[in-house]
């Protein structure tokens, strides 16, 4: 396992985007902290860059990496090596690498900005948020064979996470407005792990007033104790599934 | 050494393996003909576990190739076309595989490294490489660790003449050496030197499985290409 990871990790070094998503996080960290009065804003700022970029950059390098490796997967399939371990060491090699940017990219500027604790679920929410599309991707791309297709389900799948889900929720809620639904809301906003992340860190910064409406909800119903081991819970279980599900896909899969 | 029980695989609505069933045996070099599309290819890749059969199954020394992936330590396999990740080049990939398969033994026979003299392409990135370059590296890694089987897809497509003419050689030792060697080609003419038995297909099934010499004695024929066209002729 740690063999193969070893020469997956270099080749995505080796492919400068990842540096280049460090170099633009960092960028837009700094600037935004510099130009804002306060640190709150600041972070309200990169929280938003934050859930718009990194879902966006996991999803389509993951993507178009996994349709890329395509040679490599099958050179090693013709070796004694698991099906498990090469999928694995896939996986593995783009989380390290993609959290390893963020980490520096937006991890370190947050850090030194805000205070420690917002600091912490800040940079755990930017890395869980790269795992989870890391493993979105990878289920979309062994699902479809076609490269062009492969890669606009995952942007399709990015667009609904990022930017319709909110907004259908929002509908529902006006809509059914004369319901009690509040824990139907709340349940829906499990579906979306870039509305759980936001969830997290506005739960630790306590501004539910810009919450968006499933995190006002959130917060009410569960508290702020028993809203972090939830979330969290949630969140890995947004890595598990997919990656589950897409390698039993790939384990049977005709190469 | 290796059998085949009963293995179908259908590619969506084409059956390309129907119920094949075949034994291959040690010390053995074998000859899988047939016409394109007949599923040689589809069948070398089952065995290898590169795809997954839809029944049936592979016995390797008596044991499931199901059960565990080991087996693939002793198959060396040289694919029709080489694919290999583009960004590598020669050295890192030899060495990716060596180091990958480090674990069984230290065997390394590296003659057909030394007599394509890869040495000094080694920094070559894969992508620039000609399909004959290619498939000296393939041949070169089917041979490396010196495994007890050897599945060449086509081996000689693609390769000058002197480079054919070394790995036929080289094919010629290690069935010297008592290995199993699974070939596939079109061009009969050069299997006569090579092969001890022939493995006919069509559509998928078995047509006939036979070794060199009652091949040639059934047909009256002198050569194996002469043979397969009289059998074809006179409808098996």
């Amino acid at each position: 396992m740690t063999r193969i990871l070893k020469y997956v990790f270099i080749d995505i070094l080796k492919n400068k985007i990842v540096v280049a998503y460090c170099l633009v996080l960092a960028m837009f960290s700094w600037v935004s902290f510099g130009l804002e009065d306060s640190t709150g804003k600041g972070i309200l700022t990169v929280l938003n860059i934050v859930l718009l970029t990194v879902p966006l950059v996991s999803v389509l390098f993951s993507t178009i990496y996994i349709y890329n490796s395509n040679e490599f997967i099958e050179l090693l399939a013709s070796h004694p090596v698991k099906r498990q371990t090469i999928w694995l060491a896939l996986f593995t090699g783009l989380s390290l690498s993609l959290s390893t940017a963020f980490v520096i990219g937006a991890g370190i500027p947050v850090m030194v900005f805000s205070e420690p604790g917002t600091a912490i679920m800040m940079t755990l929410a930017g890395v869980f948020l790269s795992v989870i599309f890391i493993a979105i991707a990878m289920l979309s791309s062994i699902y479809t064979r076609d490269k062009a297709k492969g890669i606009g389900v995952s942007l399709m799948l990015w667009l609904y996470f990022a930017l319709l889900f909110d907004g259908i929720v929002l509908f529902l809620f006006f809509q059914f407005a004369d319901y009690p639904i509040e824990n139907v809301v709340v349940m829906l906003s499990a579906l979306s792990p870039v509305d759980l992340c936001r969830i997290l860190i506005l739960l630790h910064l306590d501004i539910s007033a810009m919450m968006g409406y499933t995190g006002a909800v959130f917060v009410k119903l569960f508290g702020t104790g028993t809203g972090l081991v939830l979330s969290f819970g949630l969140l890995s279980m947004w890595v598990m599934i997919p990656y589950y599900l897409s390698m039993r896909k790939f384990i049977n899969k005709d190469l | 050494m290796i059998e085949i029980r009963n293995i179908s695989k259908k590619f969506g609505k084409l059956q390309v393996l129907d119920d094949l069933q075949l034994q291959l045996d040690r010390g053995e070099c074998i000859a899988l003909i047939g016409p394109n599309g007949c599923g040689k290819t589809t069948l070398i890749k089952i065995i290898l576990g590169m795809v997954m059969p839809d029944s049936g199954d592979i016995w390797f020394d008596g044991r499931s190739i199901r059960k565990d992936i080991d087996y693939r330590k002793h198959i060396g396999y040289m694919p029709q076309i080489g694919r290999y990740p583009e960004n590598m080049t020669i050295g890192q990939v030899i060495d990716m595989i060596r180091h990958i398969r480090k674990s069984d033994a230290g065997r390394i026979d590296d003659s057909l490294y030394r007599d394509y003299e890869i040495e000094a392409f080694l920094h070559k990135k894969m992508r620039t490489l000609s399909g004959g370059t290619t498939q000296k590296i393939s041949a070169t890694l089917a041979f490396l660790f010196d495994p007890e089987v050897l599945i060449l897809d086509e081996p000689t497509a693609g390769l000058d003449p002197l480079a054919a003419e070394i790995l036929k050689d080289k094919i010629i030792k290690a069935r010297g050496e008592g290995k199993l060697i699974l070939i596939t080609s079109h061009l009969l003419s050069e299997l006569d030197d090579l092969v001890t038995q022939i493995v006919f297909m069509q559509e998928g099934r078995l047509v006939l499985h036979k070794d060199k010499a009652s091949l040639q004695a059934l047909t009256g024929q002198s050569s194996i290409a002469r043979s397969i066209v009289h059998l074809l002729k006179s409808g098996v």
